[in-house]
């Protein structure tokens, strides 16, 4: 229970949280203090002197910034004694400031401007000793002068404490002192990953966003479109433009951070190769359409196909880059207008292996705790997830933990990833022996009775098999197997155990695996055994890959679920929508993705409907899928670029993006949150929700909805978990299912007390090997991954030309002794082979890849990882294996190539 | 891409045994940058780049903290390291004669270095030697009642 105490600021009587201080106090009650190195989220710094007070009974000027309330607290700020010191030092400042306000970008938005306005500064009584401009354009996306620069700290902070980068600090000593990236270089060739959080946080614009030319007239708060961390952002927009993009500090998910994508690589919405018309292909060229034509071509054919051949010769990929409301009337129209479940989406190639293992364990297949309690776990054991690079926002509080909190950080990756230099203990398995390792770890825990038997006892069952599965998975047993020495499969078993607080974090190096349900299992087991499940700080943490990967799935965009997992096998459950959606339903489970894709292959599916998705990059073994999709009869692609795949359709519609359009995301953390229109559609692009119910009504199963707040309405009604949810509850901030009803405050964290499912259950795991393991004619492991700028098939980031230009393509990652056995140097451009493909790639010679292991992200269609791959999937969640495949290197084909490195 | 750091075996002779000798603790970073610049004879890019590494802290950090001293040198240094006293006390007694006669006799300014990479002069803000003064420090000797004449003697038994 919090304090409040009692004190007054010039009089004016004020409350205020114990450890709350002075400053912040008085910025929550309105009144300015003059500070410039404070800002949210940091630590006081107290460098600037401007947030100086008097205090009664307290010697001489104490800063504000780092001096706590006291009840009864009698503070000055804005009297004579404390505003005449504040003035020397802002002369101070002043003077070897430039003084070219009106042709600065900061004007009128300049912190400085605030404090020597406040203050009535007149001149400066000092000499001048205004500095040149020293001016660092080196970033793509943001600018430096340090001319300008009042040396607060606030870039060189919020880059070493908040993000953990570390880029820049302050070197040298007196009238020297500059913000500096190592040896005084470009901040380009620094390790500054451009989040641009020094560039918001700057309070005098020395570091300004370049494409920031003029202010927005107006701003729109809203969640950002790229990954699952879901970021609250406010649009600033002018003529129709999106001119500003700031972090939202009122958002639970990110508290105003963001990452380079989601800060400066929106361009791809005003991009001119943006869909503007429907296309119809004739003679196999694409004609600009009215949509009229291309609505009724659409509904013709999916009709015929549909009366001719069965309903279940059609399919359709929803996406989960859409809202909820989108991917709801998607299914509606598969399943009650067509008649078919064949719908699924992109999450079957991420967390498919989630949902299927949560559910078994838990009951539920969604990420336990949010995010933001990764903060205040004792240990969090992150294995299979690049953090810092695909989920960027998830990783602060992983760091924060560490670095403010004292956490254990134990990283399972293969590859040296960044977030080992938090790390306590960093161990290497080798790609495919997961499970291996935490049975091995699970082994350990119960051997050295150092598990949580009053949780097993209470809360679980099926201990017994587990305990009988592990029973000789010693770490010496799996030593061999994982490479990782088994005195260190301990030391991750007993720091892991011997947290109060223990979270695990994990991501597509655990799903995407043949074995991916089973150490999804796994982890499940790992964390019952030490009953970290169902409380604060804890749990098992699958990270969503997309904006709305968990919407996408909450509404039901898989063959076997009805919105909010509601099984399509149960025929109470049938009737219910069926009683909903006023039309008889299909009886049995659809088809998965990688099923659609063969059996478009084999002529079983006739006509498929893609929206937002890009399954020409994003799918394993490209060259089945691209035969596929040539093979298919009718191909429809809704989009809002003509991505690889709508290449090969017969139809295009053109959609509108995320920041044209209303709706809900879903983020990792099921909280859903706001979507906003800031920008109108381009051309005649439409709202993907729209396109569904004209065509559905077209096909005979009439679909209308007055505005997206309408159909969340509709899914609250079927929905149990969504129950509670409408677009006013959640105008300010979002709200996490299970929501079930309106009075409902949300669920920060699962299974408190109970699981889902009743009990948890654990599986027995035992150990298999990956579907294809390098052997002498593929010697090499190629695992496949993201790069931190990069959108997944790059149709949204290679519209943005920084990225581009941080990030070309298309790196192959290998290590220096296989690099140098090969005769490979850094930049050569080599001939990557599998049983299934040959690409070409530029090598990145770096340790990050362990030995015998090569790395590539699958971003690229300029040398497609996916044409590497393997379409061997998981038996029971129909994930590929996009981890683990063999590969050769040919150096005959090795053409030497540096300036691409 | 950001920059992929990569680990290799140091260029700078016995850089590799230097780390070695100091834990893997941020604590560490003064006591390693002076034991390098003892080997090494001053601190490289690269000494910087494998301190950060070796202390896991970013290397932004251990430059900060390098130009932060003037105890270390960016640059490599001549053999023999003349350093004058500008002190008040040695100010008054005529530092001035010395610090000019000494960079006249080798021809490069305060804070530089001889090209042959015999020599280099920096100034000093006091030794607290003032009753010597003026006071001059070469390799470590110090030298006091200096005057130009005897300065340019120390630096010519040296040649």
């Amino acid at each position: 229970m919090s304090v409040e105490l009692t004190f007054t600021i010039d009089g004016v009587s004020l409350t205020a949280q114990k450890g709350d201080t002075v400053l912040n106090a008085a910025k929550a009650a309105g009144i300015y203090i003059p500070h410039l190195c404070f800002s949210e989220g940091l630590e006081s710094y107290g460098a600037c002197r401007l947030c100086i007070v008097e205090i009664d009974d307290v010697r001489g000027m104490p800063t504000s910034c780092s001096t706590q309330v006291k009840e009864g607290m009698v503070v000055h700020n804005d009297v004579a004694s404390v505003n005449r010191v504040r003035r020397m030092v802002c002369e101070m400042l002043i003077a070897d400031h430039p003084l070219v306000c009106l042709s600065c970008s900061a004007n009128m938005n300049c912190r400085l401007q605030d404090v020597a306005a406040f203050l009535g500064i007149k001149g400066s009584r000092l000499r001048r000793m205004v500095r040149k401009p020293i001016v660092d354009d080196s970033n793509p996306f943001y600018t430096r002068d340090l001319s300008k620069c009042i040396l607060c700290g606030l870039c060189t902070r919020s880059c070493h404490e908040l993000r953990g980068v570390g880029a820049i600090e302050i070197a040298g000593r007196g009238f020297e002192s500059r913000i500096a990236a190592p040896g005084d270089g470009p901040v380009r060739d620094s390790t500054c990953t451009s989040c641009g959080e020094c560039v918001d946080r700057c309070p005098v614009n020395a570091l300004w966003a370049k494409h920031e030319t003029l202010p927005p007239t107006a701003t729109v708060r809203t969640t950002c479109g790229y990954c699952g961390c879901g970021c609250g952002i406010e649009l600033g927009t002018r003529g129709g433009k999106i001119v500003r993009v700031r972090g939202d500090r009122s958002a639970p998910s990110n508290r105003g951070s963001l990452c380079v994508k989601g800060r400066f690589g929106l361009d791809f919405v005003s991009a001119p190769d943006r869909l503007t018309t429907p296309l119809i292909k004739r003679n196999g060229v694409f004609k600009e359409a009215t949509w009229e034509e291309a609505l009724d071509l659409v509904a013709d054919k999916l009709t015929s196909i549909r009366d001719q051949h069965g309903a279940d010769a059609l399919a359709g990929l929803s996406s989960a880059k859409c809202t909820n409301e989108e991917n709801y009337v998607f299914q509606k129209f598969f399943r009650a207008g067509l008649g078919t479940n064949n719908v699924d989406h992109c999450a079957r190639l991420c967390h498919a292996s989630t949902v299927a293992g949560l559910a078994r364990a838990f009951g539920s297949g969604a990420m336990t705790n949010p995010q933001i309690e990764f903060e205040h776990a004792d240990c969090i054991f992150v294995t299979g997830s690049n953090t810092t690079e695909a989920h960027p926002i998830t990783a602060i509080s992983i760091i924060k933990a560490v670095v403010e909190h004292g956490a254990t950080l134990i990283v399972a990756d293969p590859r040296r990833i960044d977030l080992t230099r938090y790390a306590t203990l960093h161990i290497r398995q080798r790609s495919g022996t997961d499970v291996a390792l935490f049975n091995a770890m699970i082994h350990v825990i119960i051997t050295e009775g150092l598990g949580d038997d009053a949780f097993i006892q209470g809360r679980t069952e099926g201990f017994e098999a587990l305990k009988a599965c592990v029973a000789d998975c010693t770490p010496e047993w799996a030593e061999p197997i994982t490479g990782i020495p088994a005195d260190k499969i301990r030391e991750a078993a007993r720091l892991y155990a011997a947290a109060d607080r223990g979270s695990i974090a994990y991501s597509m190096g655990i799903t995407q695996h043949t074995t991916g349900t089973d150490n999804v299992l796994a982890l499940a087991n790992l964390a019952m055994v030490t009953g970290n499940v169902g409380r604060a700080s804890t749990g098992v943490n699958p990270l969503r890959g997309q904006n709305n990967v968990q919407g996408a799935c909450d509404l039901g965009a898989l063959p076997n679920k009805y919105p909010g997992y509601q099984d399509v096998e149960a025929p109470d459950i049938r009737k219910r929508f069926e009683a909903a959606w006023k039309t008889p339903l299909s009886p049995t489970n659809g088809l998965t993705v990688t099923e659609i894709v063969s059996a478009a292959g084999s002529g079983a599916i006739r006509g498929l409907y893609v929206m937002g998705e890009n399954p020409m990059l994003s799918d394993p073994n490209l060259n089945h899928v691209e035969q596929a999709l040539k093979d298919v009869e009718f191909l429809c692609v809704q989009d809002i670029f003509m991505t690889e795949t709508a290449e090969l359709a017969d139809v295009v519609l053109p959609a509108a993006s995320f920041a044209e359009k209303d709706g809900t995301f879903t983020n990792t953390d099921r909280r859903v949150q706001r979507v906003r229109t800031a920008v109108p559609k381009p051309g005649e692009a439409r709202d993907d929700w729209a396109i569904l119910c004209d065509i559905a009504t077209r096909t005979g199963y009439p679909m209308a909805y007055a505005s997206p707040s309408e159909i969340l309405d509709e899914i609250a009604s079927v929905s149990p978990i969504y129950g509670g949810l409408s677009f006013d509850r959640i105008a300010s901030e979002g709200l996490q299912w299970p929501c079930p009803d309106r009075d409902h405050p949300g669920t920060t964290f699962l299974h408190e007390g109970e699981f889902k499912r009743g009990k948890g259950k654990f599986h027995a795991t035992p150990f298999k090997v990956a579907a294809e393991e390098p052997d002498t004619d593929y010697p090499f492991l190629l695992t496949t991954g993201r790069y931190l700028y990069h959108w997944h098939t790059r149709t949204m980031t290679s519209r943005t030309k920084g990225l581009e230009e941080i990030c070309p393509p298309t790196p192959i990652e290998i290590h220096p002794d296989d690099a140098a056995l090969a005769g490979i140097e850094h930049g050569d451009i080599i001939e990557v082979s599998s049983r299934r493909g040959t690409i070409e790639a530029n090598a990145h010679v770096t340790d990050r890849s362990p030995r015998g292991t090569v790395f590539m992200a699958f971003h690229f269609h300029e040398g497609a990882a996916n044409r590497l791959t393997i379409d061997a999937v998981d038996p029971i969640a129909k994930i590929p294996e996009f981890k683990v495949c063999a590969v050769r290197i040919s150096t005959a084909a090795t053409t030497k190539k540096t300036d691409n490195a | 891409m950001g920059r992929i750091v990569t680990l290799t075996a140091s260029q700078t002779p016995g850089l590799d045994a230097v780390l070695a000798r100091h834990p893997c603790e941020e604590s560490q970073l003064i006591p390693l940058l002076q034991d390098i610049q003892d080997h090494v004879g001053y601190i490289s890019a690269e000494s910087m780049r494998a301190a950060a590494t070796h202390l896991n802290i970013p290397e932004s950090s251990v430059y900060g903290v390098v130009t932060f001293y003037s105890q270390f040198y960016l640059t490599r240094q001549g053999r023999h390291k003349v350093k004058v006293c500008q002190g008040t006390a040695c100010h008054v007694r005529g530092a001035v004669e010395i610090i000019r006669a000494v960079t006249a006799r080798l021809g490069i300014k305060p804070g530089e270095t001889t090209r042959d990479f015999e020599f280099s002069v920096e100034r000093v803000a006091c030794f607290g030697s003032c009753a010597l003064a003026p006071v001059m420090v070469v390799n470590e000797k110090v030298y006091g009642n200096v005057t130009p004449e005897m300065a340019i003697r120390i630096l010519d038994e040296l040649t």
